[in-house]
């Protein structure tokens, strides 16, 4: 073997700018040579393995895989190869680790082609519990890779990793730590949490492992947070700002960043050393830092977070910080105009990347006026760079500054440019980022223009993007519409060039302001009889002129050229072009019609009394010609102008495309474009409102004896009998016995979702609130309540209130549940909110089921039928007969056991198309074991459930629980 | 936070994935077909940087590989770039000039590579000295434990 390396591909990174393109389009001949190749196992094909340990035997069988011609071969090499495994696992000779890591690796290699691995965890875990470091290190990362929730696994694991936590030998605490990032699970928090946050402060701790630790403690903070305790060591932990060695320091950022922004008052010291630390980053000589200076810029890593860990804050409130501060944002910018000190584009990118943090955290800041105008400066010379990742960055930035009133007006003066973008940019993404630009920038002044550019960009615009600017385009004409007779054409251009494009939101409300202003409704008519003038005409015009020359076409009737007669024969000439919901629409402008002109009564009632109309196969269709036709037949012209009198104002309300763009762009997306700009220090606005996942924790300990009937008691915990007198929800309640997640309850304005997770007798419930309407839900609050008899051991129960839930916002809710003994009711939540002035009172019955708390069991056949017979006595027995209300399908009748909480036992029965399955209820006091058999009946469309427990009143609650599911 | 980093070919082949949110086979194989076929349609003077889904993918090329990383809504766009080159740096300095094939056959070891460098989804460190003395520290532990094997034993025939 010697260096072979030019032999066989390109290399990644090379000298002169542009060979990557060069080299990129080069074949790599050499593998394409496969046939002469088989079998010898050449070693200048092979690449050197100079570093570390050669695995030769795992180097030949993925050049084996890379030979492989087809799907098939790769797919028959690759069983060959696991059986080969599986018969050296299994084989009397006991394995040297040297070949279990090989093998290890090679199912690693096998997993991460993408196929399944069911086997070989206990191998690797063997391996944590070597003494050799790789051996060790190949099976963490197979762990890693391949976590798989076996419990027995997780405890062998977790006790790998604490010996090498407490081993105190740094590379190995590093692979620990690394594999409980990886992994990240409950289990691993649980066992880990408390003794990250030690190691992390501990005086001794090696650097490189302070660093693992802060990043481990960081990943279970985001997994776990409730597992990770604060205390004593937060303090310390703001300390690591100021150590010595910047990788401890960077890493520690990261995790007072995420600490911080869950609670900021508890990191609020980390301002100070933050600004110190960047301040004396920003001012040193370049070489100073040494290894951490990257293409000549101190630290921008560590220069980012920094600034991102200031962006949890409002500015210092301490002047001389402050000030301390603004220098630094200060030189940040003059650097960026001073001449690069490379050509290197990371050098630039580097730069940049911390000249763009900077600009961040000043306009959350958005509180010193110059320096706003600078990074708006700043920006606009970014426009119009040649490189463009830059462009793209600086659009997307400039929206931001576009909603601050110091830079506002600043951000208004790059609109030629922007435009231009709009007109020029060959990538779409850039494109699209001119669009949030324009539509960001937009006010009174630049109205008229942007959505005339915006329109005339519409028409080549990529379909991709062409609902939203549609939605922007119809916003920004509503919002700064002057007057209305431009509303209305912009409206009817965008029909015109995108009328695919425009959802009826857009043509509804357009008609909507039509009625409500009625200096405008004559100039609408005409316009709409204009446009339907033209021989193909999108259908969303028909629509719209069918409403609006129904409502207002007498205003327009007194032309000879758009006299009634001429305004009904174009309407009705689009008529069989239409869909059926436009036709329908057309018969009430005709009846309309009717009312406003007597003259061309006849006429209409021809056509209604046609076949077509009359015996139309759609039934809506039908039902309107026969009662249009009979009301204008019967009626007198008095109630028939009083049946078909003008429409009433719409109620001013939010407009319903704003709500839909809100929807399509999530909340936090849609820059604000209010008249009304944020006022100094908007950061009040950054937090709480778009993160609502407010947190309130239940404690609700079930406990009941076999009574059931709700109670009749007042609930003590709400402050009215509200849920006394609402009906209680239980629709969904028994599709959640053998499922954890879904819809609990809907109706129009409301959603209510669940994820539930159960560990032995412990439960936890997330309830997800989700507002589906556009306007705001006041004063919501949501308590749980339960019969006296579950609830005369209720620990806590804290309410959880939000003052206002947003359109088409959602809040989350946290639900602890502890199981102490058996029961059969369940408890019921109370939500009560103001929407639109009324109130609003749900009550839904939560899911908690006692086979919720189920372990599953497995066992063999032996043990099974031995059990059976010890619960054998009649009152522990309970049996259901009964007929099949879905069909009987093997895999969905399994996958419902599975679901209620058991272990589905195979070989057990003796006639396989019967289900056996075991489990343990585990509830705070005892733990209930239970059998099942479920014996079906596929002639007679029938069921046999048998359960037996160790106690009466379980069997009988699972059997009602499980026979309501088949 | 870097939610994943992906390592793809010209032909699409997947040679290299980090996950750092804990996520489904299923999705993880459907995200990626999707993210390969997105980035290998676009042209080289694109701009780096693209809205999928909820996140940000940053990708860059280098020579026949894709790196593809996938960032939250706040994160800086511009590092992450940076977080790419001195992922390829590290890699190239331990391999030598190191080419896809270095990453085929050696795939654990750029694993571990990335480990030292990122640690659930955040930067560990960014000093190229320290990752490399991590991981040479572990060669030279890894050299003093093996003993060297005859080519026949290794292929199971002695």
């Amino acid at each position: 073997m010697g260096p072979v390396h030019t032999v066989y591909g390109p290399a990644l990174l090379c000298a002169g700018a542009g060979c990557s393109q060069q080299f990129g389009a080069q074949p790599q001949w050499i593998w394409f040579l496969s046939s002469s190749y088989v079998g010898a196992h050449s070693t200048t094909l092979m690449p050197t393995v100079s570093k570390g340990d050669g695995m030769r035997g795992l180097a030949v069988f993925i050049s084996d895989i890379r030979n492989c011609k087809s799907k098939e071969a790769e797919i028959k090499r690759i069983n060959k190869e696991l059986a080969n495994i599986r018969s050296k696992f299994k084989g009397d000779k006991a394995l040297d680790g040297y070949s279990k890591k090989k093998y290890v690796c090679k199912l690693l290699f096998i997993f991460l082609l993408g196929h399944d691995i069911d086997f070989g965890h206990m191998e690797a875990v063997n391996l944590l519990s070597s003494n050799k470091y790789t051996e060790k290190q190949i099976g963490y990362l197979f762990i890693s890779v391949l976590v798989n929730s076996n419990s027995d696994l997780i405890r062998l694991i977790n006790n790998g990793i604490k010996n090498d936590l407490a081993s105190r030998n740094p590379t190995f605490m590093n692979l620990a730590l690394h594999c409980i990032a990886n992994v990240g699970s409950r289990e691993m928090a649980e066992a880990f949490a408390f003794e990250i946050p030690s190691i992390l402060v501990a005086g001794d701790t090696m650097d490189s492992v302070k660093q693992s630790a802060a990043l481990c403690l960081l990943r279970l903070n985001r997994t776990s947070p409730d597992l990770v305790p604060m205390g004593e060591w937060t303090a310390r932990v703001v300390h690591l700002l100021n150590d010595q060695h910047l990788g401890v320091v960077t890493a520690a950022t990261s995790l007072i960043t995420t600490l911080a922004q869950k609670s900021p008052d508890d990191f609020k010291t980390s301002i100070s050393l933050a600004v110190a630390r960047l301040s004396r980053i920003v001012t040193s000589a370049s070489i100073d830092l040494q290894d951490y200076t990257y293409y000549f810029v101190a630290a921008p890593w560590l220069s980012v977070k920094l600034l991102r860990l200031l962006q949890c804050y409002p500015p210092p409130e301490d002047a001389a910080l402050r000030s301390r501060l603004t220098e630094c944002l200060e030189t940040i910018l003059n650097k960026a105009q001073e001449p690069p000190k490379s050509k290197k584009v990371q050098h630039s990118n580097a730069k940049n990347a911390v000249l763009f943090e900077a600009i961040s955290l000043i306009i959350h800041h958005d509180s010193e006026p110059t320096l706003l105008v600078r990074a708006c400066n700043q920006l606009g010379q970014f426009l119009q760079h040649r490189e463009t990742n830059l462009r793209y960055l600086a659009l997307e930035s400039m929206c931001t500054l576009a909603s601050s009133e110091f830079s506002h007006e600043a951000v208004k003066t790059h609109i030629d440019t922007v435009i231009n973008a709009l007109k020029t940019e060959r990538d779409v993404s850039v494109r699209q980022r001119a669009v949030d630009l324009l539509y960001a920038m937009c006010d009174r002044s630049n109205a008229k223009q942007i959505v005339a550019e915006m329109l005339s960009y519409l028409e080549t615009a990529d379909y991709s993007i062409r609902e939203e600017i549609v939605l922007k385009v119809a916003i920004l004409a509503e919002k700064y519409a002057v007057d209305y007779t431009w509303y209305v054409d912009t409206i009817l251009n965008l029909i015109r060039v995108a009328g695919d494009y425009v959802s009826e939101e857009v043509w509804y409300r357009v008609i909507q302001i039509v009625i409500n202003r009625d200096d405008v409704q004559g100039y609408a008519a005409k316009t709409v009889f204009e446009a339907l003038q033209a021989p193909a005409c999108h259908e969303n015009l028909v629509k719209v002129g069918g409403y609006i020359l129904g409502e207002f076409g007498n205003l327009i009737a007194g032309d000879s050229r758009s006299s009634p007669l001429v305004q009904f024969s174009l309407l009705h000439s689009k008529f069989h072009l239409c869909s059926v919901p436009t036709r329908a629409l057309l018969l009430s402008a005709y009846i309309k019609f009717i009312n406003l002109f007597p003259e061309v009564k006849a006429t209409i009632q021809d056509v209604l009394r046609s076949d077509s109309q009359l015996r139309n196969a759609d039934v809506e269709l039908q039902q309107r010609a026969v009662e249009y036709l009979k009301l204008s037949c019967i009626a007198s012209t008095d109630i028939l102008a009083t049946v078909l009198e003008e429409m009433p104002p719409f109620p001013e309300r939010e407009s319903s495309i704003l709500a839909k763009l809100k929807r399509k762009k999530g909340p936090g997306k849609l820059p604000d474009i209010d008249e009304n700009r944020r006022n100094v220090n908007g950061s009040s606005e950054h937090s709480e409102n778009t993160d609502t996942t407010n947190k309130v924790s239940y404690v609700l300990n079930l406990n009941s004896s076999p009574s059931t009937g709700p109670s009749l008691l007042v609930d003590v915990f709400s402050d009215s009998s509200t849920s006394a007198s609402v009906d209680v929800s239980e629709d969904n309640f028994s599709r959640f016995v053998c499922k954890n997640n879904g819809v609990i309850y809907e109706n129009q304005l409301l959603q209510i979702g669940l994820k539930s997770e159960y560990r032995q007798n412990l439960g936890r419930i997330y309830v997800f609130y989700g507002n589906k309407t556009s306007t705001q839900f006041l004063s919501f609050s949501s308590f749980v309540t339960s019969s006296d008899i579950l609830k005369t051991h209720i620990l806590h129960c804290l309410i959880a209130s939000y003052p206002i839930i947003e359109g088409g916002a959602q809040v989350q809710q946290i639900l602890n549940i502890e199981c102490v003994s058996d029961f059969t009711d369940a408890p019921v939540l109370n939500i009560q909110f103001r929407y639109g002035g009324t109130l609003q009172n749900i009550a839904v019955k939560l899911p908690v089921m006692l086979n919720k708390f189920f372990q599953p069991t497995e066992m063999t056949s032996q043990d099974f039928f031995q059990r059976w017979k010890q619960l054998g006595a009649p009152q522990q027995e309970v049996q259901k007969i009964f007929k099949a209300q879905h069909p009987m399908d093997t895999d969905v009748t399994k996958a419902k056991i599975l679901g209620f909480g058991v272990a589905l036992l195979d070989g057990v029965d003796p006639n396989p198309a019967n289900f056996v399955g075991a489990g343990v209820i585990h509830t705070k006091s005892t733990q209930v074991g239970c059998l099942l058999r479920l014996e079906p009946n596929a002639q007679a469309q029938m069921y046999r459930l048998t359960l037996r427990t160790s106690r009466e009143s379980v069997s009988q609650r699972l059997c009602e629980l499980l026979g309501e599911q088949f | 936070m870097m939610r994943f980093m992906l390592l793809f070919s010209r032909q699409g082949k997947l040679r290299l994935q980090k996950w750092y949110t804990a996520t489904a086979e299923r999705d993880k194989k459907k995200m990626v077909r999707e993210l390969m076929q997105i980035v290998l349609a676009r042209k080289p003077k694109m701009c780096s940087f693209l809205e999928w889904r909820d996140l940000k993918i940053v990708y860059k090329r280098y020579a026949s590989l894709y790196f593809c990383c996938a960032i939250e809504e706040q994160d800086n766009e511009l590092i992450t770039l940076e977080v790419i080159h001195r992922f390829v740096e590290l890699l190239d300095k331990y391999f030598g000039s190191v080419c896809e094939l270095d990453i085929i056959f050696n795939f654990e070891k750029a694993y571990f590579i990335l480990d030292e460098f990122l640690m659930g989804g955040e930067i560990q460190d960014t000093s190229k000295k320290s990752v490399l003395k991590a991981i040479e520290q572990a060669d030279l532990l890894q050299e003093e434990d093996e003993s060297p094997r005859s080519v026949l034993e290794e292929m199971g025939l002695a």
